[in-house]
């Protein structure tokens, strides 16, 4: 009974949330109805025995992205009159967007009706360890059975990375920057001098 | 507590519900005493360290001074500035109030005194810390106000930076113990290095202790990284524009969260409620008595580098979260796992 109620609860914010999302006016309310989306995302998984994998989604997603999204939308400065103006001009591209999206989901939901999609017979191995917990079953389906996949896509976020600091790194001459091992280096007796100038003569540094 | 809601005569899970309330309440209300507690302590610490004497006025040797401050700024007026997003200003320091208490649910008080035993205690500890943030954000943001928005953009940089370095940190704990759970962490520290109780005493653990220690420090803002609220160029950061109970929150919110800093180094590192020695005297002293002696000598700690050491530029908190924790925890992933696969499970 429990767990209906607490579905029916995270699925119904889920969904309200995501509808603010895109209702919004203001882009910062956006991005907040969006954490709380994924994080009644992460209440589902919970209810569905992957704990795993919603607290995952809440470090992830809640804890990095969308605080990176906060930090980039909350500096805008955005015009909303000028929003306005475009929405008449991308209003077909939107549609045409929408009914794409509305009859995949159509044709996806005739095809779960229909029964599952027959690509070979099923040997259980793909299935999760019994009575190990969560993590145990990914880590072992993960790091044993799938390695070679799980390190291509290291590799491929890795290249993503070199790629994306490649594309944004400008090398800038004259920058004065510090070093921390030389500052701590320096020592009293070359960072003083006393002298005592003749008068009229300044002090030649 | 949910055996005994049922010897009352209720079904299973009216008990459970019960029990989970009661257990609830049990964590809150005295953490919240803590609080009180630890704010007068850190006061009394920080006036000795300065030749002060601190708060002693209200109540014997001035033990009631943040009750008075409590109902001071309860009975003030809740000023809300006319060009902030009202909902959110509103909102944000209930979110630092919640997200510092939801923490608490995993700490293990006793080898049977845990809320929520759950497998993935450590991930959701990270969950909820990394949640924190949103209070100093939003706040920052709906304020409205140039320096409250200064400190809502250090925060964040802030604490992404210095969570990355405590996600490796934790990975070489877990791999050590082999679990997520936090009771089971504590369990593995049982006679770690000889009779010693705990990870910390661990040569390849003990730089991680540090390194915990002082990240958790820019975690909770807490001196020497309290830049958010850095009053010689941002007023007061973030809480510039809150006033009476809204400002209280983030204060029980902020002390909360270094009690629970605190509470982690205690249980990650120094044995949780197992006695510093495994020697059978020691264990006649309850478990809950040593964690709490635990925490409030880190309190100590953190109490003592706030009146000591003078505030962190922000570059250089930068440059020492990103340069310097990242590779040696990292590097030490890599060791910890090595020197595991070497000895434990023999390559």
């Amino acid at each position: 009974m429990i767990q209906v109620l607490t579905f029916y609860l995270f699925a119904g914010i889920m969904l309200a949330a995501a509808a603010f999302t895109i209702l919004a006016r203001n882009p910062v309310h956006s991005v907040l109805w969006l954490i709380v989306a994924f994080f009644n995302a992460a209440g589902l998984m919970v209810l569905a025995g992957a704990e795993f994998i919603a607290m995952l989604l809440v470090i992830v997603y809640v804890g990095a992205v969308a605080v990176l999204f906060l930090f980039v939308v909350m500096m805008l400065d955005i015009d909303f009159a000028e929003l306005r103006a475009g929405f008449i001009k991308n209003f077909p591209l939107g549609i045409a967007v929408a009914i794409v999206l509305l009859a995949e989901i159509v044709l996806g939901m005739g095809a779960y009706q229909a029964g599952s999609l027959k690509l070979g017979t099923p040997d259980g191995s793909g299935a999760p360890v019994a009575g190990a917990s969560n993590i145990e079953s990914i880590g072992a389906l993960l790091y044993g059975k799938y390695l070679f996949l799980f390190e291509a896509a290291g590799i491929i976020l890795l290249v993503a990375m070199v790629g994306a600091i490649v594309l944004t790194h400008r090398q800038r001459s004259g920058v004065r920057g510090q070093n921390i091992a030389n500052q701590v280096a320096r020592r009293p007796d070359e960072a003083v001098i006393n002298t005592q100038p003749e008068v009229g003569q300044g002090v030649k540094l | 507590m949910t055996q005994f809601f049922q010897s009352l005569g209720m079904t299973y899970d009216w008990a459970w519900f019960t029990a989970t309330i009661a257990g609830i309440l049990l964590i809150a209300l005295p953490l919240m005493l803590a609080v009180a507690m630890i704010i007068y302590a850190d006061r009394k610490i920080w006036a000795a360290m300065a030749l002060r004497r601190g708060p002693n006025v209200v109540g014997p040797w001035g033990l009631l001074q943040s009750f008075a401050d409590g109902l001071k700024v309860f009975l003030q007026e809740t000023i809300i500035p006319s060009a902030a997003n009202k909902g959110l200003f509103l909102i944000a320091p209930i979110i630092t109030f919640t997200v510092a208490l939801l923490a608490w649910a995993v700490i293990p008080f006793n080898s049977g005194a845990v809320l929520a035993d759950i497998n993935v205690g450590l991930l959701y500890v990270l969950a909820i810390s990394s949640l924190g943030v949103y209070g100093v954000v939003i706040a920052g943001w709906s304020s409205n106000s140039k320096y409250p928005f200064f400190s809502a953009m250090r925060a964040s940089a802030q604490m992404i930076s210095y969570e990355v370095s405590i996600g490796f940190i934790l990975i070489c704990v877990v791999l050590w113990a082999g679990s997520f759970n936090l009771r089971e962490i504590v369990e593995a520290q049982r006679s770690h290095v000889g009779i010693i109780n705990g990870f910390v005493a661990n040569p390849l653990l003990f730089p991680m202790w540090v390194m915990f220690l002082i990240s958790g420090m820019a975690e909770t803002a807490r001196a020497p990284f309290d830049l958010t609220e850095a009053e010689s160029e941002l007023v007061a950061g973030y809480q510039t524009e809150y006033s009476s109970m809204s400002f209280a929150l983030y204060w029980l919110g902020e002390y909360a969260n270094v009690l629970l800093m605190c509470a982690l180094n205690a249980v990650l590192f120094w044995g949780g409620y197992l006695p510093p020695l495994d020697w059978a005297p020691l264990y006649l002293v309850p478990g809950w008595l040593w964690l709490f002696a635990k925490i409030f000598f880190f309190f100590f700690i953190f109490s003592w580098v706030k009146a000591t050491v003078p505030r962190y530029r922000y570059d250089q908190l930068m440059r020492l979260g990103w340069k310097v924790f990242l590779p040696v925890s990292l590097g030490f992933v890599v060791l910890v796992s090595g020197y595991l696969m070497l000895t434990r499970y023999g390559v």
